[in-house]
């Protein structure tokens, strides 16, 4: 019969009340994290990837009408909620920063930023799918589209061409199948953000452990850089005309 | 070295730590998980083998005469979906792969247990989806869910067995996502890339492809979902889409999702040949780089499914091509599973019987994948029962003869108790000549013309005597595989319990007893030794249990 | 020979035996490649059954094996590859001067509407001998138009054409099935394909009196008001269609494609896609407004302009059409 018995290491005694069982030292359990983190974003980029794929394909197809549709979205919310966005990144590694050097109320503070940033583009976000719904620009049966291509606007009345409106159906439902995933993982980064911060002002982070806020920070910046992706590919097609 | 008791007296194991259903429903013990997926997969196997008789039941006359058009139509749909969302794709990396992979490389558990629990609760959900679906009415798309029919002409429960779908995906992306973490990270001293047995590096190239596919598959069936929904004209010609565009999306995961399928059965084979051969894997690392090769080109070919799509025939001669590609590396497992035997002291115990299966008709099916890649016969025999053959020998003969094998090879370790070997035999042969009754008559089936999907054939009358030649081979099958569900379970009760190493087999899962205790190791192990190290292992198998 | 085989499918057209050569040498290919493998499992799992006194021999690997035996199954796969290649490439391109005839499928059946104007339900005519191209689209959900007995299929879509070719060598009557899953009566979306000798044909064909496709199509092109913008001169508001068929077309986006049945089609039922450099972009849609069957009527009518053999038949019809 078999040996039953390995050779042993000796593990580390640790009385840290952070570090889970399963795990050998905190750094192992540190890099797990990490490496977890960084799949599920990979992960991510493969979902949104599906949806980018059907925008570029039918952009190619019906540029024209994608330019018009377009143009039927604010430059300037958008260019607002980018702004925010590309703060709200500032605000969570000022919050990493502040975990790292132990100072809890700071940390509070930019994970409360973070939220509030979340939610200003949150609410511009609304208002503009709101403004979309008045315009009949919300594919389904309700839909209605009767709007120029790009350029049209020089030319003479009876010249004037109008974009398809179901090239431009196709457009907003990419539109609102990208933006609203993109808004539902904000939502869902507010949250994980309301649960940091309420663990933090508990005082559960500290320089030896604050790898939740180490890794939702990533999760922010992806989700952050899926707008900076989805802000030019749909906000500002053709604008030259 | 001290071992753990419980109340009674025994050892502690993860069996009897704790008792009641909450210790079981909220563990994060990745042994436990294993087991509570067992049930679940077992479940569905049942009820996709169920459709799938009433399939082959219909198909023994010609006219339609035992269930109604819509009413088959359903049936191979949610045959279709069962199997392989609901057991075929969690079934050997969550269950074997859960119980093993934190064992074989010295760990304690997985690197995330909480996420473990949750792929699980995230199956179940998908599994209370499908149910739903199935009890509603059933869904009707065709496992593939090809649009626009999907999305515009079918009046069944599409969206929730999308649902169904989708939540699945995310537990089996959670499982890879695990899997990659603990194999990266949680390796004991010693237990280098190079050390690893085949069965983890077949769940790390697995992990890979569920990782990076699933997700795909994933958007392409919300934006079937939201078409429905909304009227939406994504994948409608009359509103400016395109069909084939779904087709591209489905198969750009579903394509590697038959990876994902056979990839650790492999890894099973591996493990079952170097044992009861008493000798290390012929081509250790070429075994290694073929399952990282097949699952990187296996993410290339996936318009091979469009030959006849309408795809344009510069892009259906790189899809081809690249096939042929992918092929490699599985013929060079093949190769080097016989070069193991070879020189090698063999005997026959259920588990090897099971592995002989695996490589004859993985053979089988992947010579037929070759007919499939050339594109001159795919055009007659894409859409015919020929394909369906091929799968079937693939995951049927494959993926599940892999999965019984690995099973009764590691059911003495994960129970405690030994099964009743000459009812194992029996049952690995019975599945075997009831398998080949069912699926070798479909490529014969398929190349004369009989196209898949089809509820009635009375106008090709000519077709019956291979269909009823393969109904009675399902029929065999079938007993085939309640055998072991009826043996495993009186085992767990009247088996004769299990020691710890009952093959003498290598790998750190031997060295702990059977079952094991809830944290595996009481000690850190230090590896020192190379992966099958039957060089230093000088017993052989026992014979009789 | 084949024949003899049982259960082997009937050949009946040139495609069949070429893919019946193909699939013998892949059958016989894999079939020693299955012997191979079988024997020598078979053999070693006796030869070396286990035995008191002789221990297994650990046996790392061989880099001269491995290499040897992934190159050569590789080229064996590159000659199934190439093989393959060729004869699809054939299958997909069909030869000039094909007869021609429409397809428009529905849940669940096939319409058929030869160039001389005979229509036919589920059951498509054609002579022996005769290179034919079918055009077809789909009303509804995707289908297959299969015929095993041509070894031949193509997926028919909605929203375009796709295109199938067959040269009949047998008279005899042979199964058409649907061969992509389309809803309730899949299994009942079948027919036949007849092929006769040139002579049934003429016969069959000669007792119609139909309209040719391109007349029907000739005269929608003057109801639907196509004929105002698109004349023959170099004076209408679209450009002149006469020898467009089969031409590159220069857009004014710069690309440059040839004219095939799609372009056409897509003209009609989408004009603002792709518009013809030195050209307004005025053409008005006709999606909605006109049948497929309509729809193929325009296409075969502006296919024949130009064409040698235009005039009343409209050409590619298959008394016409060179064996």
């Amino acid at each position: 019969m078999h040996n039953s018995s390995v050779a042993t290491a000796n593990h580390e005694v640790h009385d840290n009340p952070a570090l889970l069982h399963h795990f050998a030292t905190a750094e192992q359990q540190k890099d797990a994290a990490s490496l977890g983190m960084w799949l599920f974003l990979v992960t991510e980029v493969m979902f949104f990837g599906g949806m980018f794929c059907a925008y570029l394909v039918y952009r190619y197809k019906y540029f024209g009408d994608f330019g018009s549709a377009s143009q039927q979205l604010s430059i300037k919310l958008g260019a607002i909620n980018t702004a925010v966005l590309i703060c709200s990144s500032l605000t969570v590694v000022l919050a990493v920063r502040a975990a790292q050097l132990g100072k809890r109320t700071v940390l509070v503070f930019w994970l409360l930023a973070t939220i509030v940033l979340g939610l200003v583009f949150l609410g511009i976000k609304a208002d503009e799918y709101a403004e979309k719904f008045e315009k009949h620009h919300v594919p389904g049966p309700s839909f209605h589209y009767h709007e120029l291509l790009p350029g049209q606007a020089g030319l003479p009345p009876a010249d004037r061409r109008y974009a398809n409106p179901s090239h431009a159906e196709m457009y907003f439902s990419l539109y609102f199948a990208m933006t609203g995933m993109h808004a539902l993982h904000m939502i869902i980064g507010v949250g994980l953000f309301s649960f940091l911060t309420y663990f933090a002002w508990r005082g559960k982070y500290t320089p030896g452990y604050y790898t939740p806020i180490e890794n939702a920070g990533l999760y922010w910046h992806f989700v952050d850089i899926v707008w900076i992706y989805l802000f030019p590919l749909l906000y500002l097609i053709d604008r030259h005309r | 070295m001290a071992t753990a008791v419980v109340e009674t007296g025994e050892r502690e194991t993860y069996l009897n730590r704790e008792y009641g259903i909450k210790s079981w429903l909220l563990t994060v013990d990745h042994k436990r998980i294993a087991l509570l997926y067992l049930i679940g997969i077992t479940f569905f196997f049942f009820v996709g083998g169920f459709f799938a008789l009433l399939v082959r039941l219909e198909l023994l006359t010609p006219a339609g005469d035992l269930v109604q058009a819509d009413t088959y139509n359903k049936l191979f749909t949610m045959h279709g979906q069962v199997m392989v969302f609901f057991f075929l794709i969690p079934a050997i990396p969550a269950v074997l792969g859960n119980f093993l992979i934190p064992i074989m490389i010295g760990a304690k558990d997985l690197a995330f247990p909480r996420i473990n629990l949750l792929s699980w609760y995230l199956y179940i959900i998908g599994g209370c989806l499908m149910a739903y679906t199935i009890l509603a009415g059933g869904v009707d798309t065709g496992w593939t869910f090809y649009t626009p029919l999907s999305t515009e002409f079918l009046k069944t429960n599409v969206i929730t067995a999308a649902l169904a779908v989708f939540v699945s995906g995310f537990s089996s992306i959670f499982t890879g996502l695990n899997f990659i973490v603990t194999i990266h990270r949680m390796r004991a001293p010693g237990m280098t890339w190079n050390r690893l047995p085949l069965f983890v590096w077949a769940h790390y190239a697995t992990s890979i492809i569920q990782v990076l596919g699933t997700p795909v598959v994933a958007i392409a069936i919300v934006l079937v979902a939201l078409e429905r929904l909304f009227h939406l004209g994504i994948f409608n010609p009359a509103l400016g889409g395109d069909p084939l565009l779904f087709q591209h999306l489905f198969w750009f995961y579903s394509h590697p999702a038959v990876y994902i399928m056979i990839l650790p059965g492999m890894g099973i084979v591996s493990e079952i040949v170097c044992c009861f051969s008493r000798k290390r894997v012929f081509g250790y690392q070429a075994m290694a780089m073929a399952v990282l090769g097949i699952a990187v080109v296996g993410f290339l070919v996936w318009a091979h499914h469009m030959f006849v799509a309408g795809i344009s025939v510069y892009a259906a001669l790189i899809f081809s091509l690249l096939s042929y590609f992918v092929a490699v590396p599985s013929a060079i497992k093949v190769f080097n599973w016989t070069a193991t035997m070879y020189k090698g002291s063999i005997t026959y115990q259920t588990p090897m019987i099971y592995a002989f299966g695996f490589i004859g008709l993985f053979t089988i099916g992947g010579l037929t994948g070759l007919f499939l890649a050339c594109l001159g016969v795919d055009v007659h025999v894409t859409d015919t029962y020929f394909v369906v053959a091929h799968f079937h020998y693939i995951m049927v003969g494959g993926t599940i003869m892999a999965y019984m094998g690995g099973m009764h090879f590691w059911w003495p370790k994960i129970s405690g108790k030994l099964y009743p070997e000459f009812w194992g035999k029996l049952s690995a042969m019975i599945v075997f000549i009831g398998f080949n009754l069912t699926f070798f008559p479909q490529f014969i089936l398929g190349y004369m013309g009989m196209p898949r999907r089809y509820w009635d054939y009375s106008k090709a009358p000519e077709f019956q005597i291979l269909n009823v030649l393969s109904t009675a081979g399902a029929s065999v099958l079938a007993v085939g595989y309640l055998m072991p569900m009826i043996y495993f379970l009186w085992s767990m009760r009247y088996g004769k319990p299990a020691p710890d190493n009952p093959w003498n087999a290598a790998g750190l899962e031997w060295m702990i007893p059977s079952p094991p205790s809830t944290f595996n190791f009481d000690e850190q192990p230090v590896v020192t030794w190379e992966a099958y190290n039957y060089d230093e292992i000088k017993e052989e198998v026992p014979v009789a249990q | 020979m084949l024949e003899n085989i049982p259960f082997w499918p009937t050949r009946a057209s040139t495609t069949a035996n070429n893919v019946d050569a193909l699939f013998i040498f892949l059958v016989v290919v894999s079939a020693l490649m299955t012997m191979l493998i079988f024997t020598m499992v078979i053999y070693f799992a006796v030869r070396y059954r286990r035995r008191a006194g002789r221990p297994a021999e650990q046996i790392a690997g061989s880099h001269a094996l491995e290499i040897t035996w992934s190159i050569i199954p590789f080229c064996v796969f590159m000659v199934f590859f190439g093989w393959g290649a060729i004869i699809y490439f054939q299958e997909r391109t069909p030869p000039k001067n094909s007869a021609e005839v429409y397809i428009v499928a529905k849940q669940w059946m096939w319409k058929f509407e030869h160039m001389e104007g005979q229509r036919e339900i589920n059951e498509l005519h054609v002579p022996v001998g005769r290179d034919v191209k079918v055009i077809m689209t789909s009303q509804d959900v995707i289908h297959s138009f299969f015929v095993p007995a041509f070894r031949i299929k193509q997926d028919v879509l909605p929203g375009r054409y796709t295109v199938a070719w067959f040269h009949a060598t047998k008279p005899g009557t042979y199964h058409l099935f649907c061969a992509e899953y389309c809803g309730t009566l899949h299994s009942g979306m079948i027919g036949w394909v007849v092929v006769m000798e040139p002579k049934d044909y003429e016969a069959w064909m000669g007792g119609g009196g139909n309209q040719p496709l391109a007349v029907t199509g000739e005269k929608l092109f003057t109801e639907l008001g196509c004929v105002t913008c698109h004349r023959s001169d170099t004076q209408g508001r679209g450009p002149n269609l006469v020898g467009v068929y089969g031409k590159p077309v220069m857009l004014e986006d710069g690309r440059t494609l040839v004219a095939d049945e799609n372009y056409i089609r897509e003209s009609i039922v989408d004009p603002g896609a792709k518009i013809v450099k030195g050209f307004k972009p005025v053409m008005p849609t006709f999606q909605g407004q006109i049948s497929d069957e309509q729809l193929n009527a325009l296409v075969a009518y502006v296919k024949s302009l130009g064409q040698p053999q235009s005039s009343q038949t409209g050409g590619k019809n298959m008394a016409a059409a060179t064996p």
